[in-house]
């Protein structure tokens, strides 16, 4: 059984196509890396995954059902999660409360008009827990317009696993980071256990290559390369394509 | 401290009658507080939901005529008011379907239009309307055999609807719900991704936001003894947004001073000039221009410049 | 016969009407992204500038003309002083539009009181004209000859000449169009005014039909809106069509059922945002 497939699929935004009869198939339990060059497609394909867009032709599965008419918010339900490459947190809210909507959005609680959500113990311990598991448990009551930028990337991944996905989607978690950053999210990434599987787009390679496991290249959305980490690294179209920049 | 303040505030309240002088400021502060009991519920949408609308009079005013039919029929004020918010709501689930095709701009754009129309039918379509004449009513409830013909009677029932409002708007901004409507505010992509359903939780505060404006609606038609054309018009939903506008979006309290402030001004200058239009008008360019995140928030800011920190 | 006759032709003249008004809406829409609440006034206060002037012995045409360069001077000063200071802040803009328009409406009620003015229909168009076989008003089928013309002139304005050129850029990519080098805070005064004149100039053309009186403006800015839902914004072939809808739906309407004239006018508003919510001939959804 593959966790996350997808096939065949084309997107096009006027006369681009941005999306070109991308195939890819994703383990249980696999570490992917997705890369390419700006403009090769990668958030476009993670948005076709999420449902955020909807492709103009092929289909994707996730453990093998076939979830391509299924709406976004659906999808979440079966087990995806994302982060975003520009983080797109609660701004006027802490950390708490972000982690907090974050696990409300798959509980039949986010309907209710009438308790406190504040007094929801069960809740707020595990978003306090969440909170832990990326090192910002201290945190948690602070606002988030007070918090640095690493700390904030900390949280865009948090928010994802609060929601204990099947599959999880991180759309370039390092942007913007710290050499020390980027080694704190890494090693939280690969803290990660096993029945998570972690499909990651970078575009610096340097820092996800310690990440992946299997390795797909895409260029004009297309793909390009795929295969192991030391297949990848060492084929000419991957140097052909980071090199000719 | 906040149940303190709260507790000594619904005793002025209370006892406002006696220690005021005279039944017109009595009326004024019944008028302050149904029009707050509207301002709180426009607050639902346009504060809580993001969801700025210029044509919450309508359902205002549907509310008002519809009980101002229903008791002209010959039924009794429990048939009314639950008739009349019936009507409301089922209005309001055809507005908020029409409204939330579009987003921002063109949700204000759709809810004025829905609200002219509203206002076009109630000055054109005059055998159900009587037009510009308006319809006039006789009598008030007498919950529990206590008759509200007094002004003092009619401002302590307003009163206990006003507390109700403003518990039920409590309870809802601290509910997971609450939260999940100011999640779509901030960040409607991210709460779809999350598994939110965002056109549902908009919907369903429509209707909450419309809920309220009928009741109020419902106090104005029994304050007045009468509606016109004039409760829908495009005056009456700015003059709704602008009690939002002015004491600020983001607390129970906003509204509800930006709803006394706007009828003390109406009020009291009504009373010297007959350009409360022109009023209102350079009060909207003023604060929108001057004072963005409100009056209340606004003067605070100013406050604290003055006083330099 | 001759009633149907008569009611397609008045339907053509407001739709003709609804054009001149609707067309600068929806390009302000379109490019600027505010729906401009002060467009009914633009219409009342273009109708009222003409009684003055037409009382001080311009003729028609002339007044036509003047009011509605009077208006797009005012609405020019509107949007350099008040509208460009909040850029990027859509919803201010809206509500800065709907205050002024209310302190618009007080200050004509003070100017010209609350009585309607005729304005008389221009001698030389009076009367009837008869055209296959029937009679019709001469000013009417004037106005519909007018709303072509500028209908085929704004047509030329967009698809012909440079200015025509950025307009289109701007209302399809804002951003795309900065870059390229459009200086995108002139053209929103240019357009602006443009929509300025044309509803003021409308409104006096209107004015031998409509005559003016306070809430005028409350009158027509409705109309504006659901010409611009029904055809989609920022579209010229759209607001032509949706004009004409409108002014058949509201004149037979109002004919047939004179009570729901609104009511008409909402349904086919309906229709269109649940089946088709970017308009006839709209890009974008609303």
């Amino acid at each position: 059984m593959t966790a996350l497939g997808v096939r065949g699929l084309e997107k096009r935004f006027g006369g681009l196509r941005v999306t070109a009869e991308v195939s890819l198939s994703v383990e249980p339990g696999e570490r992917r890396l997705i890369i390419g060059p700006n403009g090769a497609g990668k958030t476009t394909l993670f948005n076709l995954i999420t449902g955020e867009l909807r492709p103009d032709g092929g289909s994707v599965t996730l453990f093998d059902r076939d979830i391509t008419g299924v709406a976004s918010r659906r999808r979440t339900h079966l087990g995806i999660a994302r982060t975003y490459q520009i983080i797109t947190l609660f701004q006027g809210e802490t950390l708490l409360r972000n982690i907090t909507l974050s696990l409300l959005g798959l509980s039949p609680l986010r309907w209710n008009p009438f308790v406190r959500l504040a007094k929801r113990d069960g809740l707020v311990a595990q978003a306090r827990a969440t909170l832990a598991r990326v090192g910002l448990d201290d945190l948690a009551d602070r606002p988030l317009a007070q918090t640095s930028y690493g700390e904030r990337r900390r949280a865009e991944i948090a928010m994802a696993l609060a929601q204990n996905p099947k599959v999880l989607l991180l759309d370039e978690p390092f942007a913007g980071l710290s050499i020390e950053e980027r080694r704190d999210v890494l090693r939280l990434v690969n803290e990660i256990p096993r029945n998570v599987t972690i499909v990651m787009i970078e575009h610096d390679m340097d820092v996800a290559l310690d990440f992946a496991e299997r390795i797909t290249v895409l260029h004009f959305g297309k793909v390009v390369v795929e295969g192991t980490r030391g297949e990848v690294v060492a084929h000419p179209r991957t140097k052909e394509i980071y090199l000719g920049e | 401290m906040r149940r303190l303040a709260a507790i000594v505030a619904l005793a002025i309240l209370a006892t406002l009658p006696l220690w005021v002088s005279g039944t017109y400021y009595v009326n004024i502060a019944s008028q302050v507080l149904f029009y707050a009991i509207f301002a709180l519920g426009v607050n639902v949408l346009a504060g809580h939901a993001g969801l700025v609308t210029l044509g919450h009079a309508g359902l205002f005013g549907i509310a008002a005529y519809a009980a101002a039919k229903i008791m002209n029929a010959g039924y009794g004020h429990l048939s009314v008011a639950t008739g009349a918010l019936v009507v409301t709501l089922m209005a309001a689930g055809i507005f908020a379907v029409l409204a939330l095709r579009g987003t921002g701009l063109g949700f204000v754009m759709i809810t004025v239009a829905l609200g002219q129309i509203v206002w076009g039918v109630a000055y054109r379509w005059i055998s159900l309307t009587n037009g510009d004449n308006g319809i006039t009513i006789t009598g008030r409830p007498s919950p529990l055999g206590l008759s509200l013909t007094t002004p003092t009677r009619f401002y302590w029932a307003t009163l206990i609807v006003f507390v109700v409002a403003v518990v039920s708007m409590a309870i809802f901004v601290a509910s997971p719900f609450g939260a999940s409507v100011r999640g779509t505010r901030d960040q409607p992509r991210r709460m779809n991704a999350l598994g939110y359903h965002v056109w549902m939780i908009r919907f369903l505060a429509f209707l909450f936001s419309a809920f309220w404006s009928g009741v109020a609606g419902l106090l104005y038609l029994y304050y007045n003894q009468f509606v016109s054309p004039q409760a829908v018009a495009l005056t009456a939903s700015a003059e709704a947004l602008l009690m939002v506008i002015a004491g600020g979006s983001a607390t129970l309290l906003g509204p509800i001073a930006g709803a006394g402030l706007v009828v003390v001004m109406k009020n009291v200058a009504s009373a010297y000039i007959e350009r409360w239009n022109f009023v209102l008008g350079a009060i909207f360019v003023a604060i929108v221009v001057f004072m963005a995140e409100g009056l209340v928030p606004g003067v605070a800011r100013l406050a604290r410049r003055a006083r330099g920190r | 016969m001759s009633l149907w006759a008569v009611l397609a032709v008045n339907s053509i003249t407001l739709g003709g009407l609804l054009f001149l008004l609707s067309a600068g809406f929806s390009l302000i829409f379109g490019l600027m992204k505010i729906p401009n609440l002060t467009h009914g006034s633009f219409f009342m206060l273009g109708a009222y500038f003409a009684t003055s002037l037409i009382a001080r012995g311009f003729n028609f045409w002339a007044a036509a003309l003047v009011g509605g360069l009077l208006v797009a001077a005012f609405g020019g000063i509107i949007e350099r002083l008040i509208l460009r200071r909040l850029a990027g802040a859509e919803l201010a803009q809206v509500l800065v539009t709907l205050g002024l328009s209310f302190m618009i409406a007080d200050v004509c009620l003070m100017v010209w009181t609350g009585d309607p003015i005729r304005i008389d229909t221009p001698a030389g168009l009076r009367g009837a004209t008869s055209l296959l076989g029937m009679g019709f008003p001469t000013y009417r089928l004037a106005i519909s000859l007018i709303a072509v013309i500028f209908a085929a002139g704004l047509w030329a304005l967009l698809d012909r000449t440079r200015l025509g050129a950025m307009i289109r850029a701007g209302v399809d990519d804002p951003a795309m169009a900065r870059v390229v080098g459009i200086r995108v805070s002139r053209l929103f005064t240019v357009v602006f005014c443009l929509g300025a004149w044309l509803a003021g100039f409308a409104g006096v053309i209107g004015g031998p039909i409509l005559s003016v009186y306070p809430g005028l403006d409350q009158e027509m800015l409705p109309l504006a809106l659901v010409v611009v839902i029904l055809g989609g914004s920022g579209s010229l072939l759209g607001s032509l069509v949706g004009s004409l809808i409108v002014g058949f739906l509201y004149n037979f309407g109002q004919a047939m059922f004179p009570e729901l004239a609104y009511v008409v006018l909402f349904l086919p508003m309906l229709i269109v945002l649940v089946v088709r919510p970017q308009g006839l001939f709209g890009r974008q959804a609303l």
